[in-house]
């Protein structure tokens, strides 16, 4: 084995120096040009929960630092779980400094290196963080350029840079090095306007394809995931936990446990851990704990989940009112009433929340996987009774997050048994308690009523969200008389759910974008219009009227009023500033109601694209991930207890399932960057959805289209 | 590097000596040998590029290959691999070059998140093993149970059938 003493020994593109007080950074990082930028806005700033408020008006975002060497080091609170921005924002780094691309060191998710960070969701590294870091990098290049004209003796207007050289350009023997130019030099400098809009056309390196820079270290198996650390005398932890949401422990008894060699049991208030050296051994501990529970829990099931979302849902909330609805139905030929049901869905990320803690004196360092590292700090220090300065949150590589690991729990368990124990403590969630303790995507109910008159124009559109969110609900078509509104349980108020839920890809636009275009597609078939003829005549947003085109071109789309027979469905929406259309087809097989999805094609208009290699990935991702939510995904719950413990009964996509994908990329390359993680997953259902009607003639209101679903859509046709 | 004439204990009840080949190198460990070879793997022989996912043998992040064969270590005692050819993802380059199914991998980009690349880069090797020319249809049906959250199937497929090509033309 090799050796270890008290530090964790890194791969180079994490984490280099363990245990250092924020005071002492500059001490350490030494000579260098060091840009302070501050990439929130005052309405950002609002929108934040009142604990990660706090810190806003002191830390800063994120910090680049131009090495002796001439490397740069561009230090960020994002994390890196497969979205690739440990690739992305590299190559706008390089482009925006002159550098190249191989010069450049992404440190993230430390929050002793790192300046403050809400956590790594909602598409926002590339359209919030990424324009703030281009504009520090060019004020960066801008500090060194004026610093070579004095070194060069030439006026600044008269040198170029390139390569991390800077070049008289009349006379290329005068030129100087950035390495040249930082070395024994600290210019600090603070950005506190919003940036300059870039130039994108004129980057070399954003625009064009590159593979992951971390393709090699993750094929190998060297990349090192939290659970991959080993600290010496480090003990793994397992918790019990309780059989249901609702259950309350009312005695305990582990002194079976105890017995096991080598075996530590702490129990404090509710938490009854054992720890062990040996990963088996503890799980043999736990398995021998006697517990007693009382229960009280709602009495909800999948069974009667849709009526009671709607009874329980009481509190209104109008998200946006045109027109008049009385107006919108006098005007309308044909009325439509639609009722949409979503499930509860996990994120099942293929690494479980894992956590590594350990305590050096008076400081706790926690490393996580986790999509908040600062999060899980401000969680730390409150939970834990300590001060901001002894508590250090380290993210090496994460396993997939989804957004299921904006909570990061497990690493709050770690922290204590590491403080209690005085041990480094490794936790990592077995299957079992990563679906039970999910926040999984909020079922809900989604009411519509719509109405189009002889032309085929939408003329009402009033749409009502129970249970689940409101992103994605915009009417998005050009609708005269429209209303939405959302019931929720009040604020302040216990949740309608059963158990917790949260942000899942994309959080709620899937459900949302489902229920209109089912419902937009509802309308053209009794129009009688071709589905994307009749969306054109009813859109006047240019950006999806120009995704629905280009994506008809790819898929080789052929008019055909629905249902068709063909199997083919369309659908479009908007997310995270991007725009997105499908086209998809299906093979239904009416006997068995088994649903094939054949081909699925996307377009994606998200304005420039910083690595076209990476957006591909991510649309690809998506359309498959979307499958399941689409065809397979659906948690099975009595009350608080969860029946999906493992992948056995919880179905995600798997290969055979795979349909041949086509993407396109629309070319916006002078427009201002979008999210591309998260759009093309939106669509999906809807797609899917409309093709089974065209092959088949049977609407699928509830999702996911399992056979039987689709058995018993088709007994109404 | 870490496992040439290896003995350490793990726990002090049940031990035997378990003698196999791991990763070319004949090793030994004094050990209980229904420890479950996934954490022998991590834990006793730091060989972590074997990842725990459902601990139950459903999604495949644990595989090994042993006398050249998908296993999932995860459902495996460590007293089974006696006298065997184990096989992780460490031991697949030799010599600084890359194995050609994880050169494909990178190539094609067929990983996301990266967690499931190891135990997917072992299964596809094991089928290639096997059959050294699959069609698409044997690659998605050996890949099957190797499960991706990300969404890098079609990829993945991609960098099997390319590494298939690679192989043989080494051959």
């Amino acid at each position: 084995m090799k050796k270890e003493n008290n530090k964790i020994v890194f791969s180079d593109e994490m984490t280099p120096v363990v245990g250092m007080p924020r005071r002492d950074f500059f001490k350490v990082l030494g000579a260098g040009i060091i840009i302070f930028f501050r990439p929130w806005g005052a309405m950002d700033v609002l929108s934040m929960p009142a604990e990660q408020r706090h810190s806003l008006p002191t830390d800063y975002n994120a910090f680049l630092q131009i090495g002796e060497t001439g490397t740069v080091k561009c230090f960020t609170g994002k994390i890196e779980m497969g979205q690739g921005v440990i690739t992305s924002l590299a190559m706008e780094m390089a482009d925006a400094l002159n550098v190249p691309f191989e010069k450049v060191e992404m440190i993230m998710g430390d929050t002793d290196l790192c300046p403050w960070d809400a956590g790594t969701w909602g598409s926002l590294t590339t359209r919030v963080f990424g324009p703030h870091m281009l504009a520090a990098a060019a004020e960066a290049r801008g500090v060194l350029v004026d610093l070579a004209s004095e070194k060069l003796g030439v006026p600044a207007s008269q040198l170029e840079v390139k390569d991390g050289v800077v070049t008289d350009i009349n006379d290329s023997k005068k030129s100087v090095s950035y390495a040249e130019l930082t070395k024994g030099q600290k210019i600090k400098k603070f950005l506190d306007v919003k940036p300059l809009p870039e130039d994108y056309t004129k980057f070399t390196i954003v625009g064009k394809p590159r593979n992951h820079v971390d393709g090699v270290v993750k094929a190998t198996g060297q990349a090192k995931y939290t659970g991959d650390l080993k600290l010496p005398g480090m003990l793994f932890a397992r918790l019990l936990r309780p059989p249901s949401h609702g259950a309350k422990m009312t005695s305990v008894d582990y002194s079976e446990a105890e017995k096991v060699p080598g075996t530590k049991v702490i129990h404090d208030g509710d938490m009854v851990a054992v720890l062990n050296e040996n990963h088996d051994l503890a799980e043999n501990a736990l398995s021998k704990i006697k517990a007693r529970y009382s229960f009280d829990e709602m009495p909800v099931s999948n069974k009667n989940l849709a009526e009671w979302l709607v009874t329980e849902d009481k509190v209104v909330d109008v998200l946006s009112s045109d027109g008049d609805l009385a107006q919108g139905e006098k005007e309308s030929d044909k009325v439509f009433e639609s009722e949409f049901h979503d499930q509860y869905l996990a994120h099942a990320p293929i690494e479980t929340h894992t956590a590594l803690a350990q305590m050096e004196g008076e400081k706790l360092t926690v490393w996580a996987s986790t999509q908040s590292p600062f999060g899980l700090k401000d969680t730390l220090v409150r939970e834990l009774s300590m001060t901001p300065d002894n508590v250090r949150v380290i993210t090496p590589f994460v396993g997939g997050g989804f957004g299921g690991k904006s909570p990061a729990q497990q690493g709050v368990e770690a922290g204590k048994l590491a403080k209690m124990t005085g041990k480094p403590v490794m936790v990592v969630w077995s299957r079992d308690e990563e679906f039970f303790f999910d926040t999984f995507h909020p079922a809900g109910v989604i009411k519509v009523k719509s109405g189009i008159d002889k032309d085929g124009l939408i003329k009402l559109w009033d749409y009502t969200i129970y249970a689940s969110g409101s992103r994605g609900s915009e009417t998005t078509y050009d609708v005269p008389n429209a209303k939405r509104t959302h019931y929720t349980t009040g604020r302040g108020n216990p949740s309608v759910h059963p158990f917790a839920t949260g942000a899942w890809r994309a959080p709620n636009n899937n459900s949302n974008t489902f229920a209109r275009e089912v419902q937009i597609d509802i309308m053209a078939s009794a129009a009688g219009i071709d589905p994307l003829e009749f969306r054109l005549k009813n859109l006047k947003d240019v950006h999806i009227i120009d995704c629905l085109k280009a994506v008809a071109d790819k898929f080789g789309y052929k008019p055909g009023k629905s249902p068709s027979g063909r199997g083919i469905g369309i659908a479009c929406g908007a997310d995270a500033g991007a725009w997105v259309a499908h086209i998809a087809e299906v093979e239904v097989d009416k006997n068995t109601g088994n649903v094939k999805v054949k081909r699925i094609s996307c377009a994606q208009d998200m304005g420039m694209c910083v690595n076209p290699e990476g957006a591909i990935i991510q649309m690809e991702g998506c359309l498959t991930m979307g499958l399941g939510y689409t065809l397979t995904e659906e948690i099975f719950f009595k009350g608080g207890n969860i029946s999906d413990r493992n992948f056995d009964t919880y179905d995600i996509p798997k290969f055979s399932e795979l349909p041949e994908i086509q993407t396109v990329i629309l070319d916006r390359m002078n427009q201002p960057p979008q999210g591309g993680g998260e759009p093309a997953i939106i669509a999906v259902g809807a797609v899917v959805a409309n093709a089974i009607y065209d092959a088949t003639g049977a609407r699928l209101f509830t999702m996911p289209f399992t056979p039987e679903r689709v058995l018993e859509a088709l007994k109404k046709v | 590097m870490k496992n040439t004439g290896t003995k350490s204990i793990i726990s002090d009840k049940m031990e035997k000596t378990i003698s196999f080949e791991l990763n070319g190198k004949k090793t030994e460990a004094v050990i209980d040998p229904a420890q479950t070879l996934l954490w022998v793997l991590r834990n006793h022989f730091g060989l972590t590029g074997t990842k725990f996912g459902c601990g139950m043998g459903f999604c495949g992040a644990c595989t090994v290959l042993l006398d050249n064969e998908p296993v999932r270590s995860c459902q495996l005692s460590v007293g089974e691999v006696e006298g065997k050819k184990l096989t992780t993802i460490e031991g697949l380059s030799t010599g600084g070059q890359l194995h050609p199914v994880q050169k494909a991998f990178v190539e094609h980009d067929a990983l996301q998140c990266g967690y499931c690349t190891p135990g997917m880069i072992m299964n596809a090797t094991g089928l290639l093993l096997k059959n050294p020319s699959p069609t698409e249809q044997e690659i998605r049906d050996g890949m099957e149970d190797n499960y991706c959250r990300c969404g890098a199937h079609k990829r993945i497929i991609e960098a099997v059938k390319t590494a298939s090509a690679d192989m043989k033309g080494g051959k």
